[in-house]
């Protein structure tokens, strides 16, 4: 290939969902940031505020868009913090994968009677268990993290619920619900 | 019940029972993590050997001879304590009873030392 010496830019074909995927995940990434402003009490204890984003995505778009905004929002995320591939890093993305692999089998569950905080609770549990599972296996093998496993859970539960709360609100507010959006 | 109002359309009946089992799964995790099992064996160790292993049904005192004279240690009520023992600062005595599993009073200068066992070994919070 010739060189080329005027200035040229990148194009890449994208589509209108990629350009929701992204405005979806820089919001995510928004709320990621505002929380770690808040002081934690343990570490690990946080109320995951993207969540929200990722519950909204995944009933507006389907579970795909929401691992890709979900996934898009750990990477992002630990570039900013700069913790990219260190622990706090890999728990991120093993509590996003777990609580993923939970949310395809939760969102098959009847629209009529479960909404986003049931979605949000399970996926909660899910990631704390998929970080616990890590910490296990890789970085804490001894049975005394046990002890703190209440805590997590409890956490999860709160958090899970606030979140899931606020998902339906915002999804309430839009008023049509959910799958019929997609176009 | 106006000030739940606008939550109640985004909270689904079985939103409801998540949220009930999910208490519940915490509650019976916490109990199960944090309350040690109640324990059923005494070990008493003098000098670092075991002298003697008891079980808890049953009432009783024993005295063990340490290098500064006998502790008596009382098992009553599925309990145990070290009721008396000649060292100065008497930590152990004024620990009282210990009822779980992994619980332990340790006479130092007495060398005499009381352990609570259940049916599995829990995990050791001194060395964590």
């Amino acid at each position: 290939m010739p060189r080329n010496m005027t200035a040229s830019t990148i194009k890449l074909a994208t589509t209108s969902d990629d350009h929701h995927i992204a405005k979806m995940a820089a919001v995510a990434l928004g709320l990621t940031v505002l929380e770690n402003g808040f002081p934690s009490p343990l570490p690990g204890v946080k109320p995951g505020l993207a969540n929200i984003i990722t519950l909204i995505v995944l009933a507006r778009y389907g579970w795909r868009a929401a691992v890709w905004v979900s996934l898009l929002r750990v990477v992002a995320g630990s570039l900013l913090f700069g913790n990219f591939l260190a622990p706090g890093f890999l728990l991120s993305l093993s509590g996003a994968l777990f609580s993923l692999a939970v949310l395809a089998v939760s969102m098959h569950l009847p629209q009529r009677w479960f909404g986003a905080v049931t979605h949000s609770i399970l996926a909660a549990f899910a990631h704390i268990a998929g970080q616990m599972m890590v910490v296990y296996l890789w970085l804490i093998p001894h049975s005394g993290i046990a002890y703190l496993i209440p805590i997590f859970a409890t956490a999860a539960l709160v958090f899970g619920t606030v979140n899931g709360l606020i998902a339906a609100r915002f999804m309430d507010n839009d008023g049509k619900p959910d799958m019929e959006r997609q176009a | 019940m106006n000030s739940y109002e606008p939550f109640r359309s985004s909270i689904k009946a079985g939103d409801w029972l998540t949220l009930l089992l999910g208490c519940t799964f915490v509650t019976l995790l916490t109990l199960k993590l944090w309350n040690g099992e109640l324990a059923d064996r005494a070990i008493i160790r003098s000098g670092g050997k075991i002298f003697k292993e008891v079980p808890l049904s049953r009432d009783l005192q024993i005295e063990v001879p340490g290098p500064l004279g006998t502790s008596i240690i009382t098992i009553e009520k599925r309990k145990a304590r070290i009721t008396s023992d000649p060292s100065p600062r008497q930590y152990c005595v004024r620990q009282g009873w210990l009822q779980q599993a992994g619980e332990i009073a340790i006479c130092l200068p007495n060398e005499v030392s009381v352990e609570l066992t259940g049916s599995a070994k829990k995990y050791d919070s001194l060395n964590y």
